[in-house]
Order: C-alpha cells, then structure tokens, then sequence
C-alpha cells in the first residue's frame, strides 16, 4: 500500500480535500472583506474644499476630511525659513521643506495631523520647533511637520491636495484629477 | 492522576440518567473524590476564584449587554443611563468594571504561583502554555470593553492600541484600516468591538474547560514541586480543597466589596467620564492598570517598531518558559538562588506599572529600560544558565514526609 501507484481513491481524497481548502479560503472572502471600509464610508471619504482666506499668518486651523484631523499652517517667513535652515540629511525622515508644499505656495502647509507613533493628535505652536509636540510619547514635529524628536519614526502625512485657487484648496484630490 | 469513578447514584432517576449522560459521575471524579496533594496552601486558591470572576463578568456583562447601546453617539450616554436610571444599574456596572480589575490580579497571583513553585515544568506544559493563551485573550476582551464606555480615555486608548498594528512593515496601514472599518476609531470600531467584547469571554470559558481537563491529566503541582507517591500524599478536593477555596474566594471578596462600594472609581481615569471627542487627545493617555508594565514595556523603547515587537515578545514569552528554565528541580524552596532572582522579577513587573504611569521621560525612562532589560534577561538568560549552575536543596522524599519530619510515613492516613 505504502509506495504502490496511485489508486483512484487517491484522486479522490485529494480532490475532496483541494476542494474543502478552496471552499474555505472562499467563504473566509467575505468574513474578513466586510470589516473594511463599508460603500457609505467610503463615500463620505469624498475630497473636501477650504476657503484659505480667512487664515491668517502664523495661524494653524483643523479641518476634518476622511475623519481625520488635518492641519492647515498659514507659516510666517520665519517659519519657512527655519524649515529650510536644516540639514535634510540630519533628519530622521528626510524631506526637504520644498518637497512639503506646493510650489509657489511656500507658506501654506497642510498635514494630517496623526502622530506617526501611535496615532494622537498633537498640538499646535508647542515644542522646540515651532511646529507640533504630541502630548502622550513626546514626539516634536517642526514648522514643516517633519519629526524632529521623540519616537515617532516618520514625518507627518501631507494628504492628497491641489490649489484650486490662490486661497482656496481641495483635501481628497491630485493634481491630475479634473477641477 | 484519575480519581476512581466510584459514584453510584442514590435515586432510580439518577441512575437511569447516568446511564445515557455520566455527567454526575464526571462531576464526582473532578471535583469530589479528586485527590489534590495534601500539602496545598493558599496560593492555590486562585484558580477557583478565577473561575468564579468569569461566570460573575459573563453574568453582569450580559445584562449589561441588554441596556448598552454600541453607537458612536449614544454608547456614552446609554452607560450614564445604566448608572443613575436603570435599576441596580450602578451596581451591575461597577462591579463588572472592578471585576476586571479583581480578574486580572487574580491572574497574575495564579500566574507568579505558577512561576515560584515551576508548575509550568514537564509534563505541565500545555497546561502553561493554555494559561498564557487565556492571559492574552484576557487582555484583548478588558481592552475592548473598556472602549465601549467610548470616554476619552476609550476612544485614544482605542486609537493607540490599534495604530500598534500601523508599526508592521508594508502591510500595517492596510490592516489598521481593516481593524476599524473606517478612516480612523469610529462607528464601525465600536460595534465591532461589542461583538468580539460579548463574544471572547465565551472563548476564554472554552480554553478555561481546556485549562481544567489538561489539569486533571497531569494533576496538580504542590509546594515541593515532586509529585505524590502515594495515597498518603493526597486528599480528596471535597471537602479539603472545596472549603479552602470557599474561605479564600469570602475573603477575596471583601476587598472586591470595598472596591465595588467604596472607591468604585479608584482604578478609573477621570478623563473617561468626558465623552469621546476625536478632535482632542487627553493631556496623557494611560491604560488600566493591569496593563501598565506592558505599556511601560512598549514606551522604554525609543523606536516604535522595536517597542511593539517587544510589548508583543513580553507576552509570548511567557509560553516558552516550559523551556527555558532548564532547572529539573520545580519548587523555589529547594532553588535558594532562583529564588532571589524570582522576587527581584515580582519587584520588576510591579516596578514597570509604576513606570507605566508615570510620563516618559527623565529618570522614568532610565528605570524603564532597565527594568524591560531585566524582565527579557530574566527569561532568556537567568533562567536558562541557573538551571546549569544552580546547586539546589535535596529534595524530600515524599509531600507527606516534607510535612511531617523524616519519619513521616508512621503516621496514620489522613
């Protein structure tokens, strides 16, 4: 029986047992599909448009898109100047200011405001570099929103965003999509 | 180790039903006639009162259950209406949310018991590893139940938890967005928490069956950690073990009656009575605090990929102890050495919760990181080597000769 030829109840075995693993692989599909993002969630996800006007230098306003808190920074020079000051390369997460913003809008900044520790909000205008300290690990986030201290390993998120106008945004959208 | 089933059913019913469903002779044989080494003391009390903390969880949690409401918007709100409208609602809350609490440092005495006197060793094993199974779906069920009050300190300690996963390579944003159904903590993380918070305690009494019938295999450990030789060695559970159980859980209820009605609150964060407000995260975030030296753990480690892996391993850990204590001698009685070491890790783990509520920073996260150095060396490295090294006590020959001198065995049976 041992190392004879295969008999038809082989086949047979292994057959019933293939089809028993990919009907459970199937049925699992839908158990673990239905704890993403459901159809209604992710159309509230839609891209969102902020009027910049009303900001004014030196003010950071939280706006809400997809649920989640995103900062607007209206910089002072000062602040865009610090940002540049820094040697990139001394950066735990390298990223040169220019590459944060949109061009010729070097004073505007828009982050997701989630600490990339472990997902708090920090708070604005704190912390040694004019930017964000997050207040359950610590972490300090500069004027361009790149971590600069404490256990955050990358810089804050930019979302996806285009300038509609010169005062006016949208959260949700590249600059390929159509306006 | 199997009691010999001597049960004869005293009525014509009883015997007809034991016929088609030994249930009554299986009750006598494991909780009856079931021979526990005689030399048993208070530490090993606790497993019955365990048991006695998961009915009472499951029995208030269901009809917690029936006057919750799992809604982002209403889920604060329905717990403020179980503690001032529903009848003994009050009651029924705080005892459950100090039930976890008494839960918890049940397990963790049953745990360090274990740990002392090498119950974990050969052939105990999988009743070990079955005990940090149970430990680890302990800590997800309190977690999940502690977000559904959906406070302040629910809905971050909910954001924190799960952004643990967000440390995994590639995959981890993919699977923190699966975890909540959404873009952030929100309605879908809530209700899918009370389904698993309902689900889970039904899990852990299925391991805990487990936990008992691997148990009966093997049979208890003792205070000298050698097994019982002979009927001398042993007495029944009922009524030696059943009483002291009994005595125990009166006297551990008491202070569970203290907390439960004099500092219901004692244990909880104030900032869980402010609703939970996903715009604003609390000054500091701190969990319960029978997770605390896990989260110290976490924290001690400046980078967050490392700080998950070892939050993790300090868990996992646990179920490889079987094999790293690499001592054939159990008890710490006769480990004079180990012994030392052993309380040095009690100090450790209590010192990390200490730790763990403190903010992070200064000498808090010197002492941390010694401490987690401490926690890890003591498994992989002290444990290991003291066995080779050790030059331990001589054993007794019998439990009953370590209780009544060497010349024990003249005495009459028990």
């Amino acid at each position: 029986m041992s190392s004879a030829e295969p008999t038809r109840r082989d086949f047979l075995y292994i057959a019933t047992g293939a089809a028993a693993a990919v009907g459970t692989a199937a049925a699992l599909v839908p158990l673990i599909a239905q704890m993403n993002p459901d159809a209604s969630t992710v159309a509230a996800g839609a891209p969102v448009e902020i009027d910049l006007a009303p900001i004014a230098a030196g003010q950071i306003v939280k706006v809400f898109w997809r649920s989640q808190p995103i900062f607007i920074s209206h910089r002072t020079q000062k602040e865009i100047d610090e940002a540049r000051a820094v040697d990139v390369n001394s950066l735990r997460d390298p990223q040169s200011d220019e590459a944060r913003v949109k061009p010729g809008h070097d004073q505007w900044l828009v982050v997701i405001g989630i600490c990339t520790h472990l997902g708090c909000i920090p708070l604005a205008h704190q912390g040694d570099y004019d930017g964000w300290f997050c207040p359950c690990h610590g972490s300090q986030y500069d004027s361009s929103g790149r971590i600069r201290q404490g256990p955050a390993p990358l810089n804050l998120y930019i979302p996806p965003y285009l300038f509609l106008s010169d005062s006016k945004i949208r959260i949700g959208e590249t600059e390929t999509a159509h306006t | 180790m199997s009691g010999n089933s001597t049960y004869q059913p005293q009525s014509r019913f009883m015997q007809w039903f034991e016929r088609r469903l030994p249930i009554g002779g299986l009750i006598y044989s494991s909780f009856v006639v079931y021979p526990t080494p005689r030399n048993l003391n208070y530490w090993w009390t606790f497993g019955g009162i365990l048991t006695f903390m998961l009915v009472l969880q499951i029995v208030t949690g269901v009809v917690l259950a029936m006057h919750y409401t799992p809604h982002v918007d209403m889920a604060f709100n329905s717990v403020e209406s179980i503690m001032r409208d529903v009848n003994f609602g009050w009651l029924l809350r705080y005892v459950h949310a100090n039930g976890a609490s008494m839960f918890f440092l049940a397990a963790y005495i049953h745990m360090f018991r274990g740990m002392y006197y090498g119950s974990y060793k050969e052939p105990r094993e999988v009743l070990w590893i079955l005990g940090v199974i149970l430990l680890l779906v302990m800590i997800i069920t309190g977690f999940m139940g502690y977000v559904l009050v959906w406070g302040q300190m629910s809905f971050w300690a909910a954001t924190v938890i799960t952004n643990l996963f967000s440390a995994i390579p590639v995959v981890g944003e993919s699977i923190v967005t699966w975890l909540w159904g959404g873009y952030a903590v929100g309605n879908p993380t809530l209700n899918r928490f009370y389904s698993l918070h309902y689900l889970l305690p039904f899990v852990i009494a299925g391991v805990v069956v487990l936990h008992i019938w691997a148990l009966h295999m093997v049979g208890q450990n003792n205070p000298t950690g050698i097994e019982p030789k002979s009927e001398k060695d042993t007495v029944a559970f009922t009524p030696y073990a059943t009483i002291k159980d009994a005595f125990v859980l009166v006297v551990f209820c008491i202070l569970f009656g203290w907390l439960v009605f004099y500092v219901p609150n004692y244990l909880v964060h104030a900032d869980n009575y402010i609703p939970a407000n996903p715009a604003v995260t609390p000054p500091e975030i701190v969990p319960e605090w029978y997770y605390l030296p896990f989260y110290a753990i976490l924290r001690a480690i400046p980078n967050k990929l490392m700080g998950v892996m070892a939050l993790g391993a300090s868990i996992v850990i646990l179920a490889f102890l079987p094999w790293l204590d690499t001592s054939p001698v159990r008890s710490a009685r006769y480990r004079p050495l180990f012994r030392q070491f052993f309380w040095v890790f009690v100090i450790v783990c209590i010192g990390l919760g200490y730790l763990g509520s403190n903010p992070p920073e200064g000498y808090y996260v010197i002492f941390a990181r010694l401490f987690t150095i401490y926690y890890f060396a003591y498994f992989l490295v002290i444990l290991p080597v003291l066995g080779l090294v050790e030059k331990t006590k001589p054993l007794p020959n019998s439990i009953s000769e370590s209780i009544l001198g060497v010349a024990g065995p003249t005495r009459a049976k028990a």
